[in-house]
């Protein structure tokens, strides 16, 4: 078995997910050729020795449907020969995307992939792509869906993680995030953003901010008391899987959620004999990656599951790990993860997360690679795992090793 | 035989008439449905016709499919099932197509004719979806007339084109929740509703109807659907706005249905793919949903119990037959507390004069000013005209004299469960009247409360629920010296007040209550075993039972369960046992903690009364054990007590009729109506001949009372089911 080697990863400032975002004037297909086209440029890559572009993304419909991929190899400079495919596996998109070619790097070839994904959450609405799983009767009735934040919220009434849990965590994903900013420690995976001429758009996060303290977050609101309690009623719909609970307690709002953001990730993946000819250094090497299937109605503990395949798979012990990325969905994510596996604060989401500096559905997944990389080198640590909870009831996960 | 007149008059409109013969009400068939296209195919073909009224010669249009006839489709060709039920159920579409269509044809360029829907009275399920199919429907203005489609009330969906075209008229956030529900609607209502097109006076119903039909215009008699560039309003499952309304759809159904009812689930499919495709083939799709509905084994149970069984009874299935028929004019009801005063309301509201009695005048007229509160709340539900409750409150006279009662066709004593001062009081109402008596009670033995009666044989009891004026049981208790007539007079009086009786031989607790009382106790063993509170209560309403058993148990008080538990205890002496229950309750009461009376109970409640959360100290005093019980276990339970019970009542001789069994237990406990009742659902487990085992697996956890009785054994051991359909 070949080695799947990372040898550059990129990715865009997150733009506010909304008409005011600065990165809401571009197209999806823009943003995401402007980070293949920076991977092209930063490690001399010929244009046509891609093995195939796979790119992730959870709302395929409109500017972001018919095959987003082959849309974005041909915008970018990549020659016409590279062909392009696009997944969906929602929020770990951007992650299956640099598995399925680390996967297929594995086999052996000569191969370099491009792998990453992008959703331009100001431009194609969440959840307008439609879903089966959430309104035929067959299954929404079947799995009892609801919505992720009552899910999320699920999650916290299950494990008894407090409002005042949930908001501590955020604050200090705030921090974290500010810190890093201040710096720099995204210097290498950052590429600012330009429009058709070559005039900067956006260069920095914008979502993140940084004066959150407890009393701010005290002062919001729950986001999904409503449509628990009151109309449609979704709590009645968990607590048929879940009757044990009395009731759900809703402790997640805008501030101790993922941010809806705009972004786009690649990633540039390969094996040894592919790199070596084009002078590449390698950054990380894949050890394993797992993902799995998990209760639909609570949803989001996927990485759980995934966390213990891949270290099996890659035979370590969680105390192997040296950095934990574990998506920051919703706040009792991370502190579900610390909890089942009781590893130390001080290891996850030493930057910042999606709560701070948005979740950008589909690209997410490469996104904490990203930074995960990044973060191994300038911490001078060993190993990484990123994990992340997704939609219907999955999870995905990935080890990977400084190298 | 013929169902429907067919007249061609001389304005060129075909009338045709249903009129079954010998039928109060029209019913659909598959012999009348073809009948019925027979004469449409004759005024299509007519070139002399110029357009077709649908009404019917009787005062209704019709009350729907004759509900019987499932249970032969069903079992026609049993080898090839779903073969035969799908064409059976194609074959209606096609025919109610035909109507629609009006022999209009594409190719040639033929118009159709008008087709008019001219409803004198009630039109529900097939009785409102052929209408549908026509091209306009007009309506008398009927107060009494009810239009819609209620079949989900017995277990089934509209599926003569019922979900296809109504979500197309109307959308699927208008449709769905009118059929969810099985709302009813009068005329006027279904006008501004749009369910139908018209209203208007009854003498001019035909008139009008013949009017639109000979001034129809072409694009009058193409339905929507048949247009070119027909959108459903509010768009489909998969449009911006239908898509999260259907996602609420499905989230409120299954969390007001937890998914039981198997007939709701089939609905909403059949809504959600037949409204993503064309007409025609959203037609195939409401039949194979509702084949597979026809073919699911419990299915039918709930038709059974909750349409058949209970229109039997309530036109006297168990009344003596030999016994003339009594017309009930004057009743007397003694004791004018919430039970009296209820019982004197309904008896009012069927047309009786009643004089309530209490001890003295005061008490008396209290008891009357509860009633016009009762029926002031009737009246803002719009269940009763406002107009008549002057009528109905005239006909009620409190009075503190038992000569008043004098001329009394029946007499129901309805004072407090003691049984020194109800024998009192049966006495005296014995010494004033020589009609039957009985005796409201839901704990006291009849034959023993008969001794204050001259003639045991004309006394009996009468069981009413709370609150009388909403609860349709009412269960008549035979005494060992009750006689055929007053129980047959009992039925007429219950009938007479459009309430459904079962009819039980007198033993402690009857039988509703000898099966609630095991699952309230069931729930509370349950608690001092540390089951989390919650779980109980949840997994009992995910079942179907309306209230959980912790709750029933506040509503009805801990004092009361504390005293049925120790008179219980007194009566059965030596052969009562031990009972974990009677720890927590006593545990409970001990506390002060009596119930929602006390604003305490197993429930915490706000000052107000309002049942706040499950109160945290149980946890405390009956701490949670490790592991938990799987939902499933508890469910068994819950529901395996209940049951085990009716059919030990049923051994006894207690219950006579398995009918009763399951009808009395839906309405007059709440039990899980999905199942059609308790032997509805142990005939389901019968036939899974998992039932036994589950008897045995439940004995061994959790005592005795889980023995599965002989006659349930023996049940199963020749697979035999308890019901006789």
């Amino acid at each position: 078995m070949s080695d799947a080697l990372i040898f550059d990863a990129v990715r865009t400032p997150r733009g506010r997910g909304s008409q005011r975002g600065s990165l809401a004037s571009l197209t999806s297909v823009d943003i995401s050729a402007q980070m293949i086209d920076a991977l092209i440029h930063r490690n001399h890559l010929p244009g046509h020795d891609i093995e195939d572009v796979i790119w992730g993304n959870a709302t395929q419909i409109g500017e972001q449907g018919g095959c987003l991929a082959r849309a974005v190899v041909l915008m970018s400079e990549l020659d016409d020969a590279v062909p392009g495919l696009t997944i969906n596996r929602f929020c770990a998109s951007g992650l299956e995307a640099v598995n399925l070619a680390a996967g297929q790097i594995h086999a052996g070839e000569k191969t370099g992939y491009i792998a990453g994904g992008v959703e331009m959450m100001s431009r194609v609405t969440m959840g307008s792509d439609g879903a089966a799983m959430a309104v035929d009767p067959r299954i929404a009735m079947k799995m009892a869906f609801v919505p992720q934040g009552i899910s999320a919220d699920l999650i916290a009434t299950e494990y008894g993680f407090s409002r005042e849990d949930c908001d501590r965590y955020a604050c200090q994903s705030q921090q974290r995030a500010a810190r890093a900013w201040t710096e720099d420690r995204f210097k290498h995976s950052i590429v600012a953003v330009h429009d058709i001429n070559h005039r900067e758009v956006l260069a920095q996060d914008e979502h993140l901010r940084p004066e959150t303290d407890m009393a701010v977050l005290a002062e919001l609101k729950p986001s999904f008391a409503d449509m628990g309690e009151g109309m449609p009623g979704f709590d009645k719909v968990a607590l048929l899987k879940y009757p044990h609970l009395e009731a759900i307690e809703h402790v997640h709002h805008p501030g101790n959620s993922s941010g809806i953001v705009d972004g786009a990730a690649a990633i540039l993946i390969g094996n040894e004999e592919f790199g070596a000819p084009l002078e590449l250094r390698p950054k990380a090497r894949v050890l394993s990656m797992a993902k799995v299937g998990s209760e639909p109605t609570i949803m989001l503990t996927g990485p759980i599951a995934a966390t213990r395949l891949a270290l099996k798979r890659a035979n370590l012990e969680i105390s192997d790990i040296d950095l934990f990325e574990v998506n920051e969905a919703f706040a009792a994510i991370p502190l579900l993860f610390m909890h089942e596996f009781g590893v130390d604060d001080e290891k996850v989401n030493v930057n910042g997360g999606a709560i701070s500096l948005g979740h950008p559905l589909g690209a997410t997944g490469a996104i904490l690679l990203s930074s995960a990389v990044e973060e191994l080198e300038r911490a001078d640590l060993s190993t990484a795992l990123v994990t992340l909870c997704v939609g219907g009831g999955m999870g995905v996960a990935t080890v990977i090793e400084r190298v | 035989m013929s169902d429907f007149h067919y007249q061609k008059e001389a304005d060129g409109i075909a009338v045709i008439s249903w009129d079954v013969a010998g039928a109060r009400i029209n019913t659909m068939t598959r012999e009348s449905l073809r009948e019925l296209a027979s004469h449409f195919d004759s005024a299509f073909s007519d070139g002399k016709v110029r357009g077709v009224v649908l009404t019917s010669a009787k005062k209704d249009f019709s009350g729907g499919m004759a509900l019987d006839t499932f249970h032969q489709i069903r079992g026609q060709e049993p080898t090839e099932e779903a073969d035969a039920l799908f064409a059976h159920i194609m074959e209606f579409h096609q025919i109610i197509r035909r109507i629609e269509w009006a022999g209009r044809e594409l190719k040639s360029g033929r118009s159709g004719k008008p087709v008019i829907a001219a409803l004198p009275g009630t039109a529900v399920g097939i009785g409102y979806e052929i209408p549908l199919a026509c091209h306009r429907i007009i309506a008398a203005k009927n107060p009494k007339a009810r239009i819609g489609l209620p079949e989900i009330k017995v277990g089934l969906f509209p599926a003569a084109g019922g979900t296809a075209r109504l979500i197309r008229r109307l959308g699927i956030e208008g449709a769905a929740p009118l059929m969810l529900k099985g709302t009813l609607l009068s005329p006027e209502k279904a006008l501004a509703a749009n369910l139908i097109d018209a209203v208007a006076e009854p003498d001019e119903l035909i008139e009008k109807a013949k009017e639109w039909a000979l001034g129809a215009e072409p694009e009058d008699i193409v339905k929507p659907w048949d247009r070119k560039g027909y959108r459903m309003p509010g768009g489909t499952p998969y449009s911006s706005k239908g898509y999260l309304s259907f996602m609420g759809a499905c989230a409120m159904v299954s969390g007001n249905t937890s998914g039981v009812y198997p007939a709701v689930n089939a609905m909403m499919s059949a809504i959600y793919e037949g409204a993503q495709v064309p007409f025609d083939t959203a037609l195939k799709v409401e039949a194979r949903w509702f084949s597979k509905l026809l073919m699911e084994a419990s299915s039918l149970n709930m038709l059974q119990t909750l349409f058949l069984d209970t229109k039997a009874l309530e036109k006297g299935a168990r009344r003596p037959a030999t016994i003339k028929k009594s017309e009930l004019k004057k009743i007397g009801v003694v004791g004018a507390g919430m039970m009296g005063s209820g019982i004197a309301l309904v008896s009012a509201q069927a047309g009786l004069e009643v004089v309530l009695i209490d001890q003295d005048l005061n008490a008396a007229s209290r008891g009357k000013g509860k009633i016009e509160k009762l029926l002031a709340a009737q009246v803002k539900r719009r269940r009763v005209a406002e107009s008549e409750t002057r009528h109905i409150l005239e006909r009620i006279k409190p009075s503190q004299e038992y000569e008043t009662l004098s001329g009394a066709d029946f007499v129901i004593e309805a004072v407090y469960e003691n049984p020194a001062l109800k024998g009192e009081v049966l006495a005296r109402i014995d010494r004033s009247v020589d009609c039957m008596i009985a005796s409201n009670t839901s704990t006291l033995p009849i034959s023993d409360l008969a001794k204050s009666c001259q003639t045991p044989s004309t006394f009996l009891g009468v069981h009413f629920f709370s609150p009388v004026d909403r609860m349709r049981l009412v269960e008549i208790i035979r005494g060992k010296e009750t006689d055929d007539a007053a129980v047959a007079l009992a039925i007429d009086f219950v009938s007479r007040i459009q309430k459904t009786p079962i009819v039980v031989n007198d033993a402690r607790f009857f039988y509703a209550n000898r099966c609630v009382i095991p699952y309230l106790n069931e729930g509370i063993r349950m608690v001092g075993e540390g089951v989390r509170p919650p779980l109980i209560e949840n997994v009992a309403r995910q079942c179907g039972m309306p209230v959980g058993p912790l709750q029933l148990v506040d509503e009805t008080s801990i004092e009361l369960a504390v005293s049925i538990a120790k008179a219980t205890k007194s009566a059965l002496g030596a052969d009562y046992g031990h009972n974990d229950a009677d720890e927590v309750i006593f545990k409970l009461a001990s506390l002060g903690r009596l119930g929602r009376k006390s604003k305490a109970g197993f429930f915490e409640y706000s000052e107000t009364g309002h049942r706040l959360r499950l109160w945290h100290g149980l946890g405390v005093y009956f701490p949670e054990a490790t592991p938990q019980p799987n939902a499933e276990k508890v469910r068994n339970r819950l529901l395996m007590i209940q049951a085990l019970e009716a059919v030990r009542a049923l051994e006894e001789g207690v219950l006579t009729d398995v009918r009763e069994g399951n009808v009395g237990a839906i309405l007059g406990w709440g039990f899980a109506p999905w199942s059609g009742g308790p032997f509805g659902w142990l005939d389901g487990l019968i036939a899974n001949q998992s039932v036994l085992s589950l008897c045995d697996d439940l004995s061994r956890q959790f005592g005795e009372r889980f023995v599965a009785p002989k006659l349930l054994v023996d049940k199963a051991t020749r697979r035999e089911k308890f019901s006789v359909h």
